[in-house]
């Protein structure tokens, strides 16, 4: 099983590979707060924008709505653990399934009645919109005020109920990255991966070649929400208060696509290598933004940045750099 | 093996396709020829559950299948090859005929190996990691074989793969049908304006005017049918 999951990467690959795995692994002991807090995002994008790549990247089904996703496992694990101090990883399981209604719920109306392309992205638009809304109103959560988590300044880290220092967070994280680039290479190497490809590239053959086109869109929206639930969690006990006007935001959910599109759709290091590309990027215009005084600067350099890199590498920035490192064409080396 | 029975198919105003019988026994290679227009690729729509029929009955084996989707068509065993070839662009020639062949196994590693041999009968084998977005035209029609092939069909449905082949190829794809009719008892039923083809391929030709069916036996015979010579082949085919 194991061994077969490196089956066919380039020794070169696989070396690189360890190394950057190493890198990851040891980089709390090395890094500053701030610095952790980077890399902490940078995880946290390439998780979500893997959970995202699922649903798009594989299946060729497009959501602009993930931020329902991540404000579903978000608000379900934190009100349980609120309200009933039920700890997080059993509030994730919960969050995975309403989440994964939810995404079913969403693809069972749009593929019922084969709303494609960017119909259906408006559809998850308007369901991460309407529960925005809902959630404004919902007292039980805090409303529009927000909900909290009760903060404990400690050094000690308590990972069964997510409590503790950023380093915990982050080796959460990097557990949640490897463990969705492991599982996403297993499923593309599959018989759903095979036909989720199939679907993406033309659902009428697709069809013709006795594929249930229905149920295995609905497989890849209800697990590419419920993995994108598993970052809410994160996100709730990470910065401990949620507002349904940020965390269900269409702000939200373009950046949890931005990484993947500009690091290599449908790839399996595409939402990595782009995650961390953008988000240190991000950082690094936020520091040249501090010695110009000129307001959105910022947004401007980033915009400018993106324009360029889809421009002269539109199939993202991955599989250029796989075949630079001598990983051959092969995207998912 | 297929039996078509008073289909009529309309598109808003437009009958495409009206009281259309025929069957294609079991082990026979028919073909379906006519005009353009004259409800070929609609006929082939309908069998294969892309289009539903307002009127009239498909059966396979004696089962209805009319009105089922194109996958239950295709796991009740009928293949088909699209007239303007889709390749799923992105993947590579073998894992286009992977995803074929995955309708008979669950494990990958199986359904490379099938693909690969039908790969080497259809003449793809060089060309078997190329992306299937890249191939030339005739290498798309003889993909689409290809695929619909690894679903492991009964009944084969040919949409117009000859066309723009050179003669030569034409006679090498010809041969190929052939071979699996024989050696596999793969019944087809193929769509073909290919005249060459028709003549070597089938022993059973249905024709087709303006959605209705004008004509139907032995090559030979339609050949003379005066009302097939005006309306497709024209006088100098005889």
């Amino acid at each position: 099983m194991i061994a077969g999951l490196f089956a066919d990467v380039p020794a070169r690959g696989l070396v690189l590979l360890a190394v950057l795995a190493a890198a990851l692994l040891l980089a709390p002991a090395v890094a500053g707060d701030y610095l952790l807090s980077i890399l902490i995002l940078c995880l946290y994008f390439s998780f979500v924008g893997q959970a995202w790549n699922v649903m798009m990247g594989f299946a060729g089904q497009l959501s602009l709505g993930h931020s329902l996703y991540v404000g579903l496992g978000a608000y379900t694990s934190a009100a349980l653990f609120v309200h009933y101090q039920t700890v997080p990883w059993i509030g994730m399981l919960v969050g995975m399934a309403v989440a994964g209604a939810a995404g079913a719920v969403i693809g069972g109306l749009g593929f019922r009645f084969g709303i494609r392309g960017v119909y259906f992205a408006l559809l998850t638009i308007a369901f991460a919109e309407f529960t925005r809304v809902g959630f404004d109103h919902f007292g039980w959560v805090g409303g529009s005020s927000g909900l909290f988590l009760p903060v404990e300044y400690r050094h000690d880290s308590d990972l069964l109920t997510l409590r503790g220092a950023p380093v915990m967070f982050y080796y959460v994280m990097l557990a949640f990255t490897a463990g969705a680039l492991v599982l996403a290479r297993v499923i593309l190497a599959s018989k759903i991966g095979y036909y989720w490809q199939a679907i993406r590239e033309d659902q009428e053959a697709a069809q013709a070649l006795g594929i249930n086109v229905f149920r295995y869109k609905m497989l890849a929206v209800a697990l590419s929400a419920a993995l994108t639930s598993m970052a809410g969690t994160f996100y709730a006990f990470y910065y401990n208060n949620l507002y349904p006007e940020t965390i269900f935001s269409m702000h939200k959910s373009i950046e949890i696509l931005l990484g993947v599109v500009v690091g290599g759709l449908g790839t399996l290091f595409g939402p990595i290598v782009g995650a961390f590309l953008l988000t240190t990027l991000g950082e690094v215009m936020t520091g040249v933004a501090e010695h110009i005084d000129l307001d959105g600067i910022k947004q401007l350099f980033l915009g400018l940045c993106l324009l360029v890199i889809i421009l002269f590498r539109p199939a993202g920035v991955w599989p250029w750099l796989a075949r630079r490192l001598g990983l051959g064409g092969r995207d998912d080396a | 093996m297929l039996r078509v029975d008073s289909v009529t198919k309309y598109f808003r105003g437009l009958t495409a396709v009206r009281q259309v019988s025929f069957e294609v026994p079991t082990g026979s290679i028919v073909a379906l020829i006519g005009p353009n227009g004259a409800g070929k690729t609609t006929t082939f729509n309908v069998i294969n559950g892309i289009m539903r029929p307002e009127e009239g009955r498909v059966e396979l084996d004696g089962h209805d299948i009319t009105g089922l989707r194109p996958d239950q068509v295709c796991h009740a065993g009928v293949g088909r090859t699209f007239q303007i070839a889709k390749p799923l662009a992105g993947l590579s020639v073998l894992d286009n005929v992977v995803v074929g062949g995955l309708r008979i196994t669950n494990k990958v590693a199986e359904a490379r190996i099938a693909a690969a041999e039908i790969l080497d009968l259809l003449d793809l084998a060089d060309k078997r990691d190329t992306a299937a977005g890249s191939l030339t035209l005739p290498e798309r029609k003889r993909l689409e074989v290809a695929r619909a092939l690894a679903t492991g069909p009964k009944l084969l449905l040919l949409d117009e793969v000859m066309a723009g082949l050179r003669p030569n190829e034409t006679d090498a794809l010809v041969e190929t049908f052939r071979q699996l009719n024989r050696n596999l008892g793969l019944t087809i039923l193929l769509i073909e304006h290919v005249m060459r083809a028709v003549m070597a391929l089938s022993e059973h030709v249905v024709v087709l005017n303006h959605g209705v069916l004008i004509s139907s036996g032995t090559p030979e015979e339609v050949v003379r049918n005066p009302e097939v010579l005006e309306c497709y082949l024209g006088e100098e085919a005889v």
